[in-house]
């Protein structure tokens, strides 16, 4: 008898599931899908940034009610940083709400790639904030994918421009020689192609070192640096890889003030691992860490003062959650230019593309936002969906991440043109007739 | 008292044959093939087709192929996604080097691909078997993905080293809705399927079966090894590879290497230990019951735990239950749900009466 | 040629952190047949636990005491609702629950103590030191007399002590075993018992190496090519495979891996175990295969 509850039971699940399934709809609301991972070995950034963008969305909620009276929902869906499940993920919240999902951010390159498509036909943009595909920046053969801030091309050319800074002018990094370690995933490959641009350019010599996920052991890899010697290393890594890395980089006696991480290897949880290791290693980012903003301080005070918070309390003001704030005020940002153009009502996510596209964040509204410093001024367009682009560099002390440049600037110059030419070469692969832009 | 065979009588060979011998058993798998490929089409939304029942029917096909090979000829792989990743890289370059290819053809050349592979690295299995050679299946699913990973021919020199399915032709019609792109793979599948349950009653199913239960009896009573082992790796290597191609095509358009690691295989072999090992049904069974199961937990921890940290534990909890159910299915029922399907139809042949 | 022995030695010192996982895979085969695909979740259980213990305040060595005291309830309760229901089914069917067994202690481990990294720090230093123009860790070496130790104690316990000599007993034949009245269920759960204290050491040293964190039963995977080359049964096996693994893994990726685009760790190691079964099915210290009809 046993066994055949057991059936019984299967079929009373599945019967559950398509009862959970639809049945959703609610006026005055907006709803944004958190595609978030919580478990697996990137856990640390999937709960640090989305975690912050709901604690974003709630501060919204609690403080003034919402957006023009439009109050945020938002449900999590578990990707595991998997591909597959991140389009089921898509999949099942790009409906819900009673205008269908605002935007989809995956955060991580391969969803993105798996789901930026689907995003145009379902005309539900996504968008991938310092992650995703580099050549995205043209709006005119990618209208629904938004890169926003800055994009692992931009921001590897201001690395470069941050490495001639240190060795005092650009001329100077001719003959130096540069290590570049990267994750062996699409992620970490999308810099190699404008890195060997850049060498040809600048005239410096580059080796590529890939490292497989998940990158436990980096021995042969040090070693091989250790011998070919460079002046800089420049780190793709991401989550376990990181920490490694740099222990790795102390035993062979790198210095880790030559060692500059992209800004998925420059959190705390990145560091904090390897311990003293890790001092002195410099890794980009388009944001600091810490609490001192008003826009921090409204979280504390409207959402974790009402315990409505969504990570624990000591992760507020680390390098993720600040991220997790920033894709909070990018998003909504947006869909306040969108609804002054379309009225103030929950959205689609074809209006809601347009506030992207027409985003103008400027040094007055930041400070307005209460996020002075936090954030770039950002001002997007049809033919830019990127916006910002540029970086700061943040050096690792032992305890905490002290900001080292001022904003660099991308190499706008050289990043544009690779970017249309790639852009082109998949619109023409696809078939897709650029749009065009006035 | 609805489902006995009581006055049908098999009167030639061919009946004796049949694949459902009982006529309610016909009835039912057509008005099952009747509901999945008629009625799903025009009820299911979007989401139930794209994200459900195509990547369930994808996966089924991949735990068919681990079935032939796992639960068939009893020969353990955890290189069942590395063989997915052959086929549909393999399906890619046919359809972007030789576009004169129809599509189908494409997706049998990938089949082929997948499973020339696998006789390769069937053939330790000549000299090693077991654990042994569970561990050297491992080391086709690590090799291949590192070969897709670095090789940018195999990308077509894409520079993150990602491929995207071109639009789909298949007769002349464009496959490009989720209906479409559903029936395509439900078809696929469905042919595959059968092909499968007529073969491993073939007399290759059998030599399979035999080689299992003891490879040196097999040997002894005159089946070849060599022969048999290869074919089960040949043919589960083919249906691997053929879902993977649909995997890239139907599932998820844009696909790295590392869309099909590890932990895929991982996922296809609790699909067929919970589904059942040596059964085809079972590979279905196994494929809702893995897909699902997450998706359903998932959707609890959204309803339950809505934006808090109720969901971190919903998220553990899943890997919680999904080890919870493996290890409760092997003690308890080691024949997985396909065998509880089995016991659930005699019962239903003795009732009302059960004695 | 200076270079040549460094990545040898560093080799062969990464090959002793991943004999330290296969130790644990070996104990319990060698008891009970059973190939514990679940190691690398304990490695990572036990390190979790350890940790949180730290963190709530516990002195290390307590929270040593008591991390091993979880281990051995786990140890005890892996026996009870897994193994002994599943006692003569075929290997294959312990192998699979043992991969269940790995996803839920994954999930119980991170469920209980958080999936945030963790840094762990057991107080010695991993600073480069400089031999002959070459440079090497003192955590490395400090990790290779930590797996030292252990198999001493591990053979003096297998040889030395009433339970090890039935747990040799067990591994040679269940039945005999049973017949001369040794407690089979007490004997295995003193084994898994033993694989979670070398999990627990394993975790230590790699947890406070790449930080405590889900990636850490993910080294099960490095110590599987290990057990190939070593055979499954042989703790001697377990080191100098880890050993031949190490070092040989670490070479080709130096020195053959660039022609290739590198990253060939993944695999090397796997093939290298795989040619190497070709010629010697049993691995290089496995008992020989003898197939009766």
């Amino acid at each position: 008898m046993k066994r055949i509850n057991l059936v019984g039971l299967a079929v009373g699940a599945g019967l559950a599931l398509g009862a959970v399934g639809p049945a959703w709809a609610q006026a005055n609301e907006q709803f944004v899908p958190m595609p978030i991972y919580r478990t697996g070995p990137y856990a640390a950034g999937g709960t640090g940034v989305f975690g912050a963008f709901m604690d974003y969305l709630a501060l919204i909620n609690e403080r003034d009610g919402g957006l023009n009276g439009v109050k945020f929902t938002w449900e999590e869906c578990e990707t595991a940083y998997d591909n597959a499940r991140g389009v089921e993920c898509y999949e099942r919240l790009k409906g819900k709400g009673p205008t269908g999902a605002a935007m989809f951010h995956p955060l991580s390159t391969g969803i993105t790639y798996s789901v930026f498509e689907k995003g145009a036909v379902d005309k539900v943009p996504v968008v991938s904030i310092g992650y995703g595909r580099g050549d995205a920046m043209d709006g005119r053969v990618f209208p629904y994918l938004f890169p926003l801030i800055t994009t692992y091309w931009s921001q590897n050319t201001a690395k470069i421009k941050y490495i001639g800074m240190k060795e005092g002018g650009m001329d100077k990094l001719k003959g130096k020689k540069l290590a570049n370690i990267y994750h062996d995933s699409a992620y970490g490959k999308e810099t190699i192609d404008i890195l060997n641009k850049q060498a040809a350019m600048y005239g410096f010599e580059v080796k590529h070192f890939p490292v497989a996920h998940p990158g436990l052991d980096q021995k042969a890899v040090w070693l091989q640096i250790k011998q070919m010697a460079p002046d800089w290393v420049i780190l793709r890594g991401w989550g376990v890889m990181n920490p490694t890395a740099l222990k790795e980089a102390q035993r062979v006696n790198f210095p880790r003030e030559k060692i500059v991480g992209v800004w998925w290897s420059g959190s705390e949880e990145d560091v904090r691992p390897a311990g003293a290791a890790a001092k002195g290693y410099v890794a980009a980012g388009f944001h600091p860490a810490g609490k001192n903003f008003p826009v921090i301080k409204d979280v504390e005070k409207f959402v974790y003062g009402k315990k409505k918070g969504n990570v624990e309390a000591e992760r507020v003001g680390t390098i993720y959650y600040n991220r997790g704030i920033i894709h909070g005020i990018v998003s909504v940002e947006a869909m306040r230019v969108a609804q002054e153009k379309f009225g103030k009502k929950p959205l689609t996510g074809e209006q809601i593309a347009w506030g992207l596209e027409n985003l103008n964040i400027t040094a007055e509204r930041i400070k307005a936002l209460g996020a002075e410093g936090l954030l770039q001024p950002l001002k997007t367009s049809c033919l830019d969906h990127e916006g910002g682009g540029a970086v700061k560099f943040q050096q690792w002390d032992g305890d905490k991440w002290v900001i080292v440049t001022d904003w660099i600037e991308a190499d706008k110059k050289l990043v544009r043109p690779l970017a249309e030419e790639s852009a082109a070469k998949y619109a023409k692969e696809k078939n897709i007739t650029p749009r065009t832009c006035n | 008292m609805l489902y006995r065979e009581a006055g049908q009588f098999k009167t030639s060979y061919a009946k004796d044959l049949a694949i459902f011998p009982i006529r309610q058993d016909r009835w039912f798998i057509a008005l099952v093939l009747i509901f999945f490929g008629l009625v799903v089409p025009l009820i299911a939304n979007d989401y139930w087709l794209k994200s459900i029942l195509i990547p369930l029917l994808v996966s089924s096909l991949a735990a068919i192929g681990l079935n032939i090979l796992t639960g068939y000829a009893g020969q353990l792989s955890l290189g069942t996604a590395g063989f997915m990743a052959v086929g549909a890289f393999a399906a890619y370059n046919f359809n972007i080097r030789v576009p004169e290819l129809p599509l189908i053809v494409d997706f049998i050349l990938a089949g082929l691909c997948a499973a020339l592979v696998g006789m390769v690295f069937g053939l330790p299995s000549l000299r090693i078997k077991g654990f042994y050679l569970a561990v050297a299946t491992l080391a086709a699913q690590f090799f291949i993905e590192w070969v897709l990973t670095h090789f940018g021919w195999f990308t077509n020199y894409s520079s993150s080293g990602v491929i995207s399915a071109p639009p789909m032709k298949m007769f002349g019609f464009a496959v490009e809705s989720a209906v479409e792109k559903y029936l395509l793979t439900l078809g696929v599948v469905l042919v595959m399927a059968l092909a499968a349950k007529n073969m491993v009653r073939s007399s290759a199913g059998r030599a399979w079966m035999a080689v299992r239960d003891k490879d040196i009896s097999a040997e002894v009573i005159g089946i070849p090894l060599m022969k048999t082992k290869l074919t089960a790796f040949g043919v589960s290597s083919f249906y691997c590879g053929v879902a993977g191609a649909l995997w890239t095509y139907c599932y998820l358009g844009t696909v790295e290497p590392a869309a099909f690691d590890l932990a895929r295989s991982f996922l296809i072999l609790f699909m067929i230990i919970i589904g059942g090992v040596g059964s085809i049904l079972g590979s279905f069974l196994g494929a809702a019951f893995i897909g699902l199961l997450p998706i359903f937990l998932n959707n609890m921890a959204a309803t339950i735990g809505h934006g808090t940290l109720q969901a971190d534990t919903m998220a553990n909890l899943e890997h919680v239950i999904f080890g919870g159910l493996i290890i409760f299915f092997l003690i308890v029922e080691p024949h997985g749900l396909a065998r509880l399907w089995q016991i659930a139809k005699e019962k239903l042949r003795l009732w009302p009466f059960p004695y | 040629m200076t270079f040549f022995f460094e990545v040898l030695i560093g080799g062969l010192l990464a090959g002793v952190m991943y004999s330290l996982v296969a130790l644990g895979f070996v104990m319990i085969f060698k008891a009970s047949g059973v190939f514990n695909f679940a190691q690398g979740a304990l490695v990572l259980f036990a390190a979790l636990t350890f940790v949180g213990f730290m963190e709530k305040g516990l002195p290390f060595w307590v929270a040593m005491a008591v991390t091993l005291a979880v281990m051995m309830g786990s140890a005890i309760l892996i026996e009870r609702f897994v193994l002994r229901p599943l006692v003569n089914q075929p290997p294959i069917t312990l192998f699979m629950a043992t991969i269940g067994l790995s996803f839920l202690l994954e999930g119980l481990g991170q469920g209980l103590w958080g999936s945030q990294v963790r840094a762990l720090d057991i107080g010695i230093e991993d600073l480069p030191f400089d031999v002959l123009g070459m440079t090497f860790s003192k955590f490395d070496f400090f990790a290779a007399g930590c797996a030292a130790l252990l198999v001493g104690a591990l053979v003096l316990f297998f040889n030395k002590t009433r339970v090890g000599l039935a747990l040799r007993a067990v591994a040679d034949d269940h039945q005999a075993a049973l017949a001369v009245g040794i407690p089979l269920q007490f004997v295995w759960a003193v084994v898994w018992a033993v694989a979670g204290l070398v999990a627990l050491v394993a975790g230590l040293l790699w947890g406070s190496r790449l930080g405590v964190q889900f990636s850490l039963s993910l080294v099960a995977l490095k110590a599987l090519p290990v057990l190939i080359l070593g055979g499954f049964t042989s703790i001697a096996g377990a080191i100098v495979g880890g050993l031949i693994i190490g070092a040989s893994e670490k070479l080709a990726e130096v020195f053959i891996g660039p022609y290739f685009g590198g990253a060939i760790e993944n695999w090397f190691p796997y093939m290298l175990a795989l040619a190497f079964l070709l010629i010697r099915p049993q691995g290089l210290f496995g008992e020989k295969i003898i197939e009766r009809v």
